[in-house]
């Protein structure tokens, strides 16, 4: 994408939302919403984005937002979207915006259930790996060996990471897919290939957090990329719940894990044997993704 | 028009199809089930209007209930008992956030233990939901009251909950009138209420607001409850020149010479009307709008007839203080000048009220003291 091909109309998040600084959710969602507007309908549980999006009746985004309430985004979704197919109003794209609580723990029911029925609309969770709205407690997205507000120190989060994108797969959806800030031509373009495509869709965002991961707001972008060329989070994509594309190079995954984890306070209490057991983690997911994807894709970027 | 042997549920279904309906969220729980199916079986026909979709809890029927009605969309939904109970921070919601839903609850009791027969205590405990309440005592009053819901609902943006006893209501089989489609439009159209979510138009729905805007939003739902029964009564006429029925948010029959007064909800209240000529000088108030609770009504009611005793039926329970349709009647009475005494019998587990309970209550069963309950197996 040239710099020049962005223009101020395709924005629809504003400036003087109440984002922490380096918020990687705010990015997202400006990313997400120029992919996916201008029509467009939100609908957003309680996250931090029930907060980024501003006090009504002010708001940062220039699209209606349907707030509810925690657990029943999958189903509110569900409804607008059925609803707004009953007033004649099919063309409207529907978003579901919840954060990694909202998705992978009290929204999970929610979500299975819309993605089993194949409801018409796009699940965007922004994935900053804990309750970070509540002030970083541990949620079923949270990493091994982070330390949290319900893991303090000598504590750490026990249990790997759940693994979201194979379970929204073996629901066979049309189109899942994984992205992060870093990469947001690649994010576009799996939005807009997203939007074409009918019934239930899934995008799974990384979304650093400064305040949450002990890290420095400039450094949102950095640990963004770092997510990725360590192989902690592949960039990849599944089509009907069989088709597994890469859609980074195969030889990206180039950095130690302990490069993205030195970085982050949250796993400064982790000893080398942890650090050696989430690294070996990674390592097997990442071949277990390796004999997934498609061997003709494995090369393919953008 | 064509009389049929309907049940209670079916009565409901059919209502909602003849009102006409843009979106059924159906989850199954006894003894609502037959409610859903029925809706279903229309879908399965072509009938139905709008569209049937089995969501994955009660909550989640409620959730789409609501994302449906942001759109503008008429809506319905069913449930009873652990269904209401698990819907209950939606429900909370669907009225803050002004969705006029109409939701049919079939009382049914809470658990533990697990039990089916009809404790109010299920709706009554949504009592605090801003939710508006409706009793009813009949199959035909199931089909009119949907339908009645439906057009109180919308003209008041609050949602609304038609509420009648599970089996003696639901399951019960009653020769119900059920006019054609063409006949119900002339009281009740296709929705005309606003869409809150408006594509093009940003809007930020029901996001984050501070207390002082809650209060002011409180007091204008609690201001807007309170025309629902002067606006019931506009709408019950209307019922009343296509239908040729009509209902009010109190029914009552009060003798000349009664000075006492039996006060009840939903079936039980069919039981006492059929007693009442046994029961020497007594009346019967059947309470069918619970919320908003017609307070003023009742008293000038009571007041006019200058009623001594109230008896109240309460087929629920609220350990620790009582019934609690007792509970609100002594608190609706205090502040007239001869408030009657407000007795109160509990059948809670939705027991049967039998006449010779009924009879036992009114010898025996009111005490000296001004305030009392008797349970319903020590008056058997």
């Amino acid at each position: 994408m040239k710099i020049e091909e962005l223009n101020r109309e395709s924005e629809l998040l504003y400036s003087g939302h109440n984002a922490c600084p380096g918020c990687g959710a705010a990015l997202a969602v400006r990313y997400l919403t120029r992919a996916l507007g201008p029509n467009l309908a939100l609908v957003l549980t309680a996250s931090c984005w029930s907060i980024i999006a501003g006090m009504p009746p002010l708001t940062a985004l220039k699209c209606p937002i349907l707030h509810c309430p925690f657990p029943s985004a999958g189903s509110v979704g569900s409804g607008l979207k059925r609803g707004l197919n009953a007033k004649g109003l099919h063309d409207t794209t529907v978003v579901v915006l919840a954060g990694d609580g909202g998705t992978f723990d009290i929204g999970l029911q929610a979500l299975s259930g819309a993605a089993q029925r194949n409801e018409d609309y796009i699940f965007v969770c922004y994935d900053n790996e804990a309750y970070m709205n509540t002030g970083m407690q541990t949620s079923s997205a949270t990493p091994y060996g982070a330390r949290t507000n319900t893991a303090p120190y000598p504590l750490f989060k026990e249990g790997q990471k759940k693994d979201i994108m194979q379970i929204m797969a073996a629901h066979s959806i049309p189109y899942a897919a994984t992205a992060t800030i870093a990469y947001p031509e690649d994010m576009e373009k799996k939005l807009k290939k997203a939007k074409e495509i009918r019934g239930f869709r899934f995008i799974h965002i990384l979304s650093p957090c400064p305040p949450g991961w002990g890290t420095e707001s400039a450094d949102t972008i950095h640990l963004s990329r770092l997510a990725v060329t360590t192989g902690f989070f592949p960039l990849y994509e599944i089509e009907n719940g069989s088709t597994w594309n890469l859609t980074q190079y195969v030889d990206e995954k180039i950095a130690p894990l302990s490069d993205y984890l030195g970085q982050q306070r949250r796993f400064n209490q982790m000893d080398a044997i942890r650090i050696k057991a989430l690294q070996e983690e990674v390592d097997r997911e990442w071949e277990a993704l390796m004999k997934r994807v498609n061997a003709e894709r494995r090369e393919n970027i953008f | 028009m064509p009389f049929e042997m309907i049940s209670g549920s079916q009565a409901a279904a059919i209502a909602v199809q003849r009102a006409g309906v843009d979106l059924v969220a159906a989850y199954p729980i006894t003894p609502q089930t037959a409610i859903v199916e029925t809706l279903a079986n229309f879908a399965a026909e072509g009938i139905l209007g709008g569209e049937f979709v089995s969501l994955e809890s009660e909550y989640a029927a409620l959730a789409c209930c609501n994302g449906a009605s942001a759109a503008g969309s008429r809506v319905f939904t069913a449930t009873s008992s652990h269904g209401l109970a698990y819907m209950h921070e939606m429900i909370h919601w669907c009225s803050g956030a002004r969705f006029p839903i109409v939701m049919v609850n079939v009382n049914r009791t809470i658990g533990a233990p697990w039990c089916l027969d009809p404790d109010q205590g299920d709706s009554l405990s949504q009592r605090d939901t801003g939710w508006m309440q409706i009793y009813c005592s009949g199959a035909q009053e199931v089909f009119d009251t949907v339908l009645q819901a439906f057009a109180l609902s919308e003209e008041l943006l609050l949602p609304c909950m038609v509420i009648f006893d599970g089996f003696y209501i639901s399951h019960t089989y009653e020769a119900v009138d059920i006019p054609e489609k063409e006949v119900v439009s002339r009281f009740i159209g296709p929705p005309e209420f606003q869409a809150q979510v408006k594509p093009g138009f940003p809007g930020n729905l029901h996001g984050l607001s501070t207390g002082e805007m809650q209060l002011k939003l409180v007091k204008m739902r609690h201001a807007d409850m309170l025309r629902a029964p002067t606006l019931f009564t506009d709408i019950n006429k209307r019922f009343h020149e296509v239908f040729g029925r009509s209902y009010n948010f109190i029914e009552a029959v009060i003798p000349p010479a009664a000075k006492t007064v039996i006060l009840a909800a939903g079936a039980v209240s069919e039981t006492v009307r059929w007693a009442l000529p046994e029961l020497k000088d007594t009346g019967l108030i059947e309470l069918r709008m619970f919320r908003p609770f017609p307070t003023e009504q009742i008293c000038s009611l009571l007041e006019a007839h200058d009623v001594e005793k109230v008896v109240v039926i309460d087929r629920n329970c609220s350990v620790g203080v009582g019934g609690i349709l007792a509970q609100e009647l002594r608190a609706a009475v205090y502040g007239m000048n001869r408030p009657p005494a407000v007795y109160d019998l509990i059948l809670a587990g939705g027991v049967d009220l039998t006449v010779r309970m009924l009879e036992n209550m009114l010898e025996s069963g009111l005490s000296e003291t001004r305030v009392g309950h008797k349970w319903g197996d020590d008056m058997q």
